[in-house]
């Protein structure tokens, strides 16, 4: 593809004339023996890669990729932990400038003001919503961050257990249980019926709840924080912020740490990934937190006016509080974390501002309307019947008259993404259900549809 | 020199959103609900208050394209940044990454709905397990440190069902190494023993000699290393290592300068993660997402990350746990919008593409290095791979011109300053790596305002420490930063 002599590839500028002027000055005739420090008998080894495309046959071949994947995303009632949601036009253009995109860490603030002040924007959305004191610039997702909350909980109590309250999502659990691994902390679960202040003893770092908890009820905090508090625990709520645009703040409840998905407010669900890990605390937390910081100061100096004298100090971002990092601190940092979810976090910001108080409120209580009307119709057909177990806010479960496997396959040939089968789970009431989602981003025209399907999937059951 | 901030003469950052705009403007219109209603839930459930700010759509868009404008970005000019390797990003992998047929799957889908990422994603595996002669391989990492967390659980797990990991409870890790390999060290359970370099910046042979004493779990190890130079007994290392019972983990970050020429698999290592954001050039996004896949031997694959992506006698894919995982890193399957990026970007370059990147990489180090030499005190005077490493100590006399000066003042000259004080064995350490995608010229500009700026510490130091004198902003006072935290907005903070 490349012209003999020319450049390389599309992204590498030199060409045969540069390379020859180079190793002219290295003292060098052949690029090769730039690297023959390295051992001869595995230099240059076979590998077995496709050949390179053009970019329009790249375009092309990824395309049919995208093109296998099904089409249930149009219609979907799946949610469990992603859930689509109406993304404003704004988002996705802001996020996409280049400036943002190519930029790395912000090591240098003087030329990172972008981005450092729109991660203390972040910070401030992040801590408004739940109701937290101070707020780290993003993590992996919500569940590192659940995860990464557990063993902040066990450094500051000095404790070596962590209890999860059911129904907790259990990819959550699962990750919690990783980083637990490395840190030789034990995980216990604490079954939904249970007393929750009999079931924390002495050695429970934390308690954790998931906020609407994973069969989709709206948890009352209080009771919790104040069991979790009882037993010395710290209570840590992980959080859809969608929801608490709706509901009351994890912090007025007493929450300790407050972590969260930001990845369905920042674009698409993208199959799960790069996601956006919220991590919030008490301000008592703020030196044992994980990830980057971001404070606000003013210049050294003011810059001079026109006639040499300093102006007033300007104000401007920095990280900050980094003697808690890997890269100061090394084996005794608070966590390993490095590269993060800069861009996915500057995303859920904008979308949050656009959206703004009313609108934000707005989209949430269209969402917990939307899902309740959906859930009623579902009800009201013949041999399907929704639970009722408590407030909910998007998703509900639904008992209907084949088995749960059954009606995801039996929706999918429909063209419709159906609800996730949840029998396999302990709660009686996730029993032979699915848990169905519906967003504020679920036209009504999509209900219609589901509705009909689950008339002619009942009628041949 | 003209500024890139046109809203130079304001004090822009004291007004963020919350203090712009005004009641009862908003950016978006949102649609409410016209179906029938149910009661919400109780009052003691619901929020009373959200204070968020209220723009106009343009306002918010002025906003935030003000904020862009007061980035520097690989696309804004030349990011010499060391060990980070901040190449160029092409454009077409975003574009195929947005394509609405990846973008849209939900990660709970059937697998039979998610097909065609699932066969990009199982391709990819292969491709970096060829890269890197290491067959196995989890794309479940979400960046690099998590793929170190990845790895050495992978060893923790390997070790306790060998009935070893009682007296296994050292990990050795040199002082030349990224801050994340011990903090991840700690982070798996074990203890870290630091081993000091060789005067040459080598590992030392007699040094491990004397540390692998049975108590040791893994030494883990940057190739090349991050003062850029090639480990010439890395062999005789792993060999050693692996005598000891212990295991060789490869911290992949500099993978860019030995693409397509050594593979780790071959050397001897027996697990290592990869940074997708560096050497596969997904954009970095100022910091983040990126995407640290962990690549093993068949000794450790039963242990990688859930999930991994595996193919079925009939050509169907599933994503599936290993039999004996760690667990999950992320509640989903990775960063699939990073790791797309990555495949595109390998399929546009072949082995051949591939094989140039590292060649150029280390010929620009190469040749920056013999422009800057004699300019800047050179502590390893001898042939590097894709990065340099040279000190500012020669500028400390007579003018007190520390590295950090030096560094403020390239961004007067429009250029990104390297990484600055790392590795922490060199003093007054600049790092720099001026990756392929620098075009001669670019290098050569870079020498020659480094050069501009040795003569100006000498003639001028008053210079140099007021700088930087062109950016948005001047030095920012990082010490009232950190004594008295103010880390969100308030309203009295107007």
């Amino acid at each position: 593809m490349p012209d003999p002599g020319g450049a390389p590839t599309p992204y590498i500028p030199n060409t045969d004339a540069d390379r020859a002027a180079m190793l002219a000055r290295l003292e060098l005739t052949d690029l090769d023996t730039l690297f023959d420090e390295l051992p001869l008998a595995h230099r240059d080894p076979a590998i077995a890669l496709p050949e390179a495309l053009a970019e329009a046959d790249l375009i092309r071949l990824l395309r049919d990729r995208a093109a296998e994947n099904g089409s249930g995303g149009r219609l979907s009632f799946l949610g469990a932990g992603a859930y689509r949601r109406a993304i404003p036009a704004v988002t996705g253009q802001l996020t996409s400038r280049s400036e943002f995109v190519t930029s790395y860490t912000p090591y240098q603030p003087e030329v990172s003001q972008g981005t450092l002040q729109a991660a203390f924007e972040y910070q401030s959305v992040v801590c408004e919503l739940t109701g937290m004191d101070v707020s780290n610039t993003g993590m992996y997702d919500g569940a590192s961050a659940t995860a990464e909350a557990c063993m902040l909980a066990a450094r500051a109590t000095r404790r070596s257990a962590v209890a999860l309250l059911e129904p907790i999502d259990p990819r959550v659990a699962d990750v919690v249980r990783t980083y637990a691994y490395g840190a030789n902390i034990r995980v216990d679960t604490i079954p939904a019926d249970a007393d929750v202040a009999g079931a924390l003893g002495d050695e429970h770092a934390a308690l954790v709840a998931q906020q609407p908890d994973f069969l989709g009820g709206i948890r009352d905090l209080a009771p919790l924080t104040e069991a979790a508090h009882a037993a010395g625990a710290l209570c840590v709520v992980a959080a859809d912020p969608f929801a608490l645009a709706m509901l009351r703040s994890p912090g007025d409840a007493g929450a300790d740490i407050v972590t969260g998905e930001g990845r369905d407010l920042a674009g698409p669900p993208g199959l799960g990934g790069p996601s956006l890990g919220l991590f919030a605390a008490r301000e008592p937390l703020l030196r044992q937190m994980p990830g980057r910081i971001v404070g606000r100061t003013r210049e050294l100096h003011g810059p001079p006016g026109d006639d040499g004298t300093p102006g007033a100090p300007r104000t401007g971002y920095v990280l900050t509080l980094q003697a808690r990092e890997q890269f100061i601190r090394r084996e005794r940092a608070t966590s390993n974390f490095s590269t993060g979810q800069s861009l996915i976090a500057l995303a859920f910001t904008i979308t949050v501002q656009a959206l703004g108080p009313a609108g934000m409120r707005r989209s949430a209580e269209r969402c917990y309307q939307a899902a309740h009307a959906a859930a009623a119709r579902i009800d009201a057909l013949d041999g399907y019947a929704v639970l009722d177990h408590g407030p909910w806010f998007q998703e509900f479960l639904v008992h209907a008259p084949l088995p749960p496997a059954a009606l995801t396959r039996a929706l999918a040939e429909r063209g419709i993404e159906g609800g996730l089968d949840v029998s396999a789970r302990a709660e009686p009431e996730a029993r032979d259900a699915s848990l169905f989602c519906v967003t504020e981003a679920t036209h009504v025209r999509d209900v219609d549809a589901l509705i009909a399907a689950l008339i002619e999937i009942g009628a041949t059951a | 020199m003209s500024t890139i901030d046109p809203l130079r003469d304001e004090d822009f950052g004291a007004r963020l959103t919350f203090d712009r705009g005004a009641p009862g403007r908003f950016a978006v219109a949102v649609a409410g609900w016209d179906g029938p209603v149910v009661p919400e839930p109780p009052a003691g459930l619901l929020r009373e208050t959200l204070a968020l700010p209220e723009l106009s759509q343009g306002e918010l868009v002025r906003y935030y394209t003000a904020l862009s404008r007061r980035n520097f970005g690989v696309d804004s000019g030349t990011y010499p940044l060391g060990s980070c390797t901040m190449k160029y990003n092409p454009k077409v992998d975003d574009l195929v990454a947005g394509l609405p047929g990846f973008a849209e799957t939900h990660p709970l889908a059937p697998v039979e709905e998610i097909q065609g990422t699932l066969r990009l994603l199982h391709e990819l595996q292969g491709y970096l397990a060829e890269i890197t002669g290491l067959p196995f391989v989890s794309l479940a990492p979400a960046a690099g440190a998590q793929g170190e967390l990845a790895g050495m659980l992978m060893v923790k797990r390997l070790l306790e069902r060998r009935g070893e990991l009682d007296r296994r409870r050292r990990v050795l890790v040199p002082d030349s190494a990224h801050g994340t390999n011990p903090a991840t060290a700690t982070m798996a359970g074990f203890a870290v023993t630091e081993l000091p370099s060789g005067a040459d910046g080598a590992i030392d042979p007699a040094v491990l000699e004397r540390e692998l004493d049975g108590t040791v779990a893994a030494l883990m190890v940057t190739l090349p290393s991050t003062l850029g130079l090639w480990e010439p007994a890395i062999e005789e290392i792993a060999a050693r290592v692996h005598r000891d019972g212990a295991f060789l983990y490869g911290d992949g970050a500099n993978l860019n300068a030995i693409l397509g020429r050594a593979r780790f698999g071959d050397l001897g290592f027996d697990v290592v993660h990869l940074n997708l954001h560096k050497t596969f050039s997904t954009p970095h996004g100022g910091g983040g997402p990126g995407a640290g896949p962990v690549c093993c031997t068949a000794e450790l694959a039963d242990y990688l990350p859930a999930p991994v992506v595996v193919e079925a006698g009939d050509g169907s894919l599933d994503l599936v746990r290993p039999s004996d995982t760690i667990g999950r890193l992320q509640q989903f399957h990775g960063s699939a919008g990073v790791l797309i990026r990555a495949y595109a970007y390998i399929r546009s370059l072949g082995l051949a593409g591939l094989r140039a990147t590292s060649a150029n990489a280390v010929l620009n180090a190469n040749y920056l290095r013999t422009l800057l030499e004699g300019h800047y005190a050179l502590p390893y005077p001898r042939r590097v791979m894709h990065e340099v490493v040279f000190s500012g100590s020669r500028q400390r006399n007579p003018g007190d011109v520390r590295t950090y000066d030096i560094a403020k003042r390239l961004i007067d000259y429009g250029i990104h300053p390297p990484t600055v004080y790392f590795p922490l064995i060199v003093d007054e350490a600049l790092m720099i790596e001026p990756t392929e995608t620098e075009s001669r010229e670019a290098v050569e500009a870079f020498a020659r305002a480094m050069i501009a700026i040795a003569d100006e510490a000498a003639r001028d130091p008053e210079l140099l420490h007021g700088a930087p004198h062109n950016a948005p902003i001047g030095r920012l006072d990082e010490a009232n930063a950190a004594r008295r935290p103010e880390l969100r907005w308030r309203p009295q903070s107007i």
